[in-house]
């Protein structure tokens, strides 16, 4: 009863919280990194729309790694496993997260792949995202790195469009560079959009059809893993 | 959409404040949504009234505080104004966001009788 008047209404009682709403996955994810960082694991959170070439980048990277690195994949689909056994024919370990209505991975979601799989004998697990480019940049999942596959098709102006995701992003890897004689298409547009969202902005160009610049990638994720490592040791 | 595992989430650690000060009812919910967090604000609040029909926030409001986005150097902090090239034009240094990413649940007005 409300005490100050004896009205005999309910006394409105204000509580102060003021915290994240995504503590919880917050809690979680940090829960996944320190297991990935006790077997000096590199994870990484692969994102960008539906059909920018995730699959096809982990394709090629798989194929130029094969016989010196352990890959694993967890990927993401609203349905089908269709990602996940391209990925395991090019002998990446995968495993298929379907998500049903859900347009993001979260921290939750990667812990329980994290426990039906085998994955502490890796030495890169990429998580593979659902291929939309708002609601994963929201959801830290434990990984080191949040890499964003941007295609040359896309358009000069998505990160402006999505600035969400692209402020993310440690690294955007521009992929399908092969097709750039035949579009009209600026990578000087490109990369002065990504310099308006991305603080600390870094893109590779990648053609995993014709293997260009995946020596810069192989590169860059060769010096992430040694990172890894030494901050495991 | 994600706006709906928001505010499912907010569900829950309001009930969880409710239980634990003996509220049997919710009269306000107050959180603060930054432009940049990737939350949209319209979205949150279709998502509110569907999702708090037989929760005890079945008659609470939700209020959203909008905090518009600051990028400001991070050196000398001076702004950088949204949609510039974020880096200071002075230092050199690469621009750090101050404000504007929140998702945050700030407050609870509990009816308590």
């Amino acid at each position: 009863m409300c005490e100050t008047c004896g009205c005999g209404d309910p006394e409105i009682v204000p509580v102060e919280v003021a915290e994240s709403l995504l503590r919880d996955n917050d809690r979680t994810a940090n829960h996944n990194r320190e297991h990935f960082l006790r077997d000096s694991l590199l994870a990484v959170n692969l994102m960008g729309s539906p059909g920018c070439g995730k699959t096809a980048l982990l394709e090629a990277t798989a194929q130029h790694l094969a016989g010196t690195w352990n890959i694993g994949a967890f990927s993401g689909d609203l349905a089908t496993d269709n990602d996940a056994r391209r990925l395991a024919a090019a002998g990446i370990q995968s495993h298929a997260i379907t998500t049903g209505s859900a347009c993001h991975l979260d921290a939750r979601l990667v812990h329980r792949a994290m426990h039906e799989t085998a994955w502490q004998n890796l030495d890169l697990l990429v998580v593979e995202n659902v291929g939309n480019l708002v609601c994963p940049a929201i959801y830290d999942l434990g990984q080191q790195v949040n890499i964003v596959a941007l295609a040359v098709t896309e358009g000069e102006d998505k990160p402006l469009k999505y600035p969400v995701m692209f402020r993310e992003a440690d690294l955007v890897v521009l992929t399908k560079v092969d097709l750039l004689p035949y579009l009209d298409v600026d990578v000087a547009a490109i990369e002065d959009a990504l310099a308006r969202t991305m603080p600390e902005p870094r893109m590779i160009r990648v053609s995993a059809k014709t293997g260009e610049g995946l020596d810069d990638w192989l590169g860059y994720l060769k010096k992430l893993r040694v990172a890894t490592e030494a901050v495991a040791a | 959409m994600h706006e709906y595992s928001i505010v499912q989430n907010l569900i829950s650690r309001v009930e969880e404040e409710a239980r634990r000060h003996d509220a049997a009812t919710v009269h306000r919910v107050r959180v603060r949504i930054g432009e940049l967090s990737g939350v949209e604000n319209d979205l949150l609040l279709s998502a509110w009234r569907i999702a708090r029909e037989h929760s005890t926030c079945a008659s609470a409001e939700l209020t959203i505080i909008p905090v518009p986005i600051e990028w400001i150097c991070s050196g000398c902090h001076q702004e950088i104004p949204v949609g510039e090239v974020l880096r200071c034009p002075d230092c050199q240094l690469p621009a750090r966001l101050a404000c504007g990413d929140e998702i945050h649940l700030d407050e609870i007005d509990l009816e308590v009788s």
